[in-house]
């Protein structure tokens, strides 16, 4: 038990260990009785906190509802472009200014995106949904209204999986669950921009009816990290099938959290919505702060009101938003102007139909792509690799896809692949060179592998010198630095350069051996005394003398045969 | 914000004096009147006794549709058609499906993914009455409650 809730308590992060801190100051306080012990895990595996005894411990809850901006060349009901940074109001079409007369025309593209994700995320896709008016007065939504599908949505009940470190390491990885409850269909806003110096907030609708799907998860997670592995999962899929680019700097996922904490065995508490969370590391720090704002408004006694709650990236904290005074009423009824959407398998295709006009769902859950776990998976079983590793693959690829316009650009899986094309290494050794060596580069240039001085011809070439024995690892590595530097030589013609190669003469070897074990008297008394550990400097002396070109591992060799003579 | 508040003189117990016809040009309420139901209300048997419409209903639907109900002959409307419009409930409705829209039946028409429109920056602006730099402006909202603490206690006040 104890090696469960430690193990838990570590995977959880500081906060938890904060929490116990905290406790063991206030013994015995509160309505439950001492002695009462924290329990390691509750039944859904969340983590709770390790309470000292005297007090029960909290259980978080977290759901995530998560804007994705649906990558697609004009908005969801009109024919006006989607483009990010454009002049203002000049993506906008009479429609999405609200302009009376005017109607919305549903976009094929749309629905297609919503249908492939609710695929994707394994959701009961809904032959017919409809449309609904969700009203609420602010600047940004002319018509005083959003189109949404709030009664039977496209998608329903589906479930995310993702992985998840226990420690920081990255050696242990854990594979976790979030339910979906529903993947709908909805517009974008407009966007504002307060000017409070002159009391006025500047609107432009670029954005204005820009195609969104809204997923919304069940609070199965229960702290910032596990929100935080969860979207970046969730990225991956979205950027995998290019329903969505989903950069969240530029505004296209978007995503509230709901945090809310109880003791176990009650009902759950009263949640706040947190907003205005613009990357992912802010979404596991505005989880875990909320989380622990609550546990310390209720521990001292205070109450939880269910309100909505900015995140401040500056202080690191949330602010209570002025936004919502009370529950705000949706007033939601059903959009008048849109038929309900049909959409069709393979036995239901109608026969005379225009094909344009058809949405089949089982020609698009053919033509899916590899999600991203099948993609890990693949590596691991063709390749050998560990899955830790295949993670940090796609998650690179991933990370690149968010700072740049570009996505399903060539990544590092592919580069890792090429290299083992060409490389008689195998590819468990492989993937240490490209994790550990290429990737340090690449991040410490912040470049993307396309713009990689190293390619991977280059790289399988230097692995090939190492892996026939005609360089040391370190002279690889060597190599590898002069290489970056891009001035277009060969790893063979940087070695001669450098005089890296390794001696192959045995005898040579021998004698160098030979010579600094006759000068190094005391450390040979030492070895044969049974410390081995100097060994190393007797190694050391020879790489020395042989400016690094001598094969550690033969050296030990030889070293050891000479001393036992 | 509003200078004479339904819901207060309500709670006062006083009959407030009857507004003058034309409202004043500066009031920031986009306010429409009720229009009364055009006919009189038939005496028949209705399910549901007429209501009172309480003061919380009237204050959120205020709040809701900013509509600006001045005086009693306003809420005496409301209540009117309240009251017409409850005679639906004469109807009995059990296991019918209700219905959205009478375009139901109809086919959602899907458009192709090609940008069509657009481009009207200045088209569109000539409908605003000002604009700064090709934004529309409005006033300001949703602020964090931190910085607008001093401000509300005055609108409280001034209520």
């Amino acid at each position: 038990m104890a090696a469960v809730l430690a193990m838990v308590a570590r995977g959880c992060g500081g906060v938890w260990r904060r929490l116990r801190q905290r406790c063991a100051v206030r013994p015995g306080s509160g309505p439950f009785p001492r002695g009462e012990r924290a329990v390691a895990c509750n039944a859904r595996g969340g983590m709770m906190s390790a309470g000292k005894s005297g007090l029960t411990p909290w259980i978080p809850v977290v759901g995530l509802e998560i804007h994705a901006q649906i990558s697609s060349n004009s908005k969801l009901f009109s024919g006006s472009q989607v483009q990010f940074a454009a002049p203002p109001n000049s993506l906008v079409s009479f429609f999405d200014a609200s302009l009376p007369g005017t109607l919305p025309v549903l976009n094929r593209r749309c629905v297609e995106a919503a249908v492939m994700t609710g695929l994707a995320l394994n959701c009961h896709i809904n032959k017919k949904s409809l449309f609904d008016r969700k009203h609420y007065f602010y600047a940004d939504l002319p018509a005083g209204y959003q189109i949404t599908q709030q009664r039977v949505p496209i998608a329903v009940n589906g479930s995310l999986s993702y992985s998840l470190c226990i420690d920081n390491k990255m050696s242990q990885m854990v594979t976790k669950t979030v339910r979906i409850k529903q993947i709908q269909l909805e517009q974008d806003s407009g966007k504002s921009l307060h000017d409070d110096a002159r009391s006025q907030t500047l609107v432009d609708l670029n954005r204005a009816g820009v195609g969104l799907m809204e997923l919304v998860m069940e609070p199965d997670m229960c702290c910032g990290e596990e929100a935080a592995a969860a979207v970046r999962e969730l990225q991956l899929i979205l950027q995998t099938l290019g329903s969505s680019q989903a950069v969240m700097a530029e505004g296209q996922l978007r995503v509230d959290a709901n945090v809310s904490v109880h003791h176990p065995g009650e009902p759950y508490g009263v949640r706040t919505e947190v907003k205005n969370i613009n990357s992912i590391r802010f979404l596991a720090k505005a989880v875990d702060y909320e989380i622990q704002r609550q546990i310390e408004e209720l521990g001292n006694g205070g109450t939880i009101s269910n309100e909505t709650r900015a995140f401040d990236s500056k202080l690191g904290c949330t602010v209570p938003m002025r936004d919502k005074e009370g529950k705000q009423d949706y007033r939601f009824m059903p959009e008048p102007n849109l038929p309900p959407l049909i959409l069709y398998d393979a036995k239901s295709l109608p026969a005379n139909m225009n094909h344009q006009q058809v949405i089949n769902i089982d020609w698009i859950r053919e033509r899916l792509p590899d999600l991203p776990s099948v993609k890990r998976e693949k590596l691991v079983e063709q390749y050998g690799i560990l899955p830790e590793h295949s993670f940090t693959l796609l998650v690179w690829q991933q990370d690149q896809n968010c700072n740049s316009r570009h996505s399903n650009e060539d990544g590092l899986p592919e580069f890792f692949e090429n290299v083992v094309k060409q490389t008689q290494m195998k590819p468990k050794k492989v993937i240490g060179w490209i994790l550990n060596d290429l990737l340090s580069y690449l991040k410490q240039h912040s470049l993307t592998v396309k713009e990689s001085p190293v390619s991977s011809f280059l790289l399988a070439d230097l692995l090939n010198l190492l892996e026939k024995k005609e360089i040391s690892s370190t002279a690889a590595k060597q190599v590898l630095a002069e290489l970056w530097k891009g001035k277009g030589k060969t790893p063979l013609e940087t070695v001669k350069e450098q005089k890296l190669e390794l001696l192959q003469d045995q005898k040579e070897l021998e004698q160098i051996c030979q010579a600094v074990i006759d000068g190094q008297e005391n450390e040979v008394m030492a070895i044969k005394a049974g410390n081995q550990k100097v060994l190393n400097k007797l190694i050391g002396l020879v790489q020395k003398k042989t400016q690094g070109r001598s094969n550690p591992v033969l050296v030990k060799q030889l070293l050891e045969k000479k001393l036992s003579e | 914000m509003r200078v004479l508040s339904l819901g207060r003189w309500l709670r006062a117990g006083r009959v407030p004096p009857r507004e003058p016809a034309s409202r004043p040009s500066g009031h920031r309420h986009s306010g429409h009147r009720p229009q009364g139901p055009p006919q009189e209300l038939p005496q028949g048997p209705s399910q549901v006794p007429p209501q009172k419409v309480s003061v919380e209903v009237l204050e959120h639907l205020e709040h809701l549709a900013l509509v600006d109900f001045r005086d009693s002959e306003g809420v005496e409307r409301l209540q009117k058609a309240i009251q017409f419009a409850d005679q639906l409930h004469e109807v009995n409705t059990d296991g019918v499906e209700p219905m959205d829209s009478v375009l139901e039946d109809r086919c959602l028409y899907l458009r192709e993914d090609d940008v069509t429109e657009g481009n009207c920056t200045k088209e569109l602006l000539e409908n605003a009455r000002e604009t700064v730099e090709e934004y529309f402006v409005a006033p300001p909202g949703n602020i964090p409650l931190v910085k607008l603490e001093g401000q509300k206690t005055f609108l409280q006040g001034s209520k």
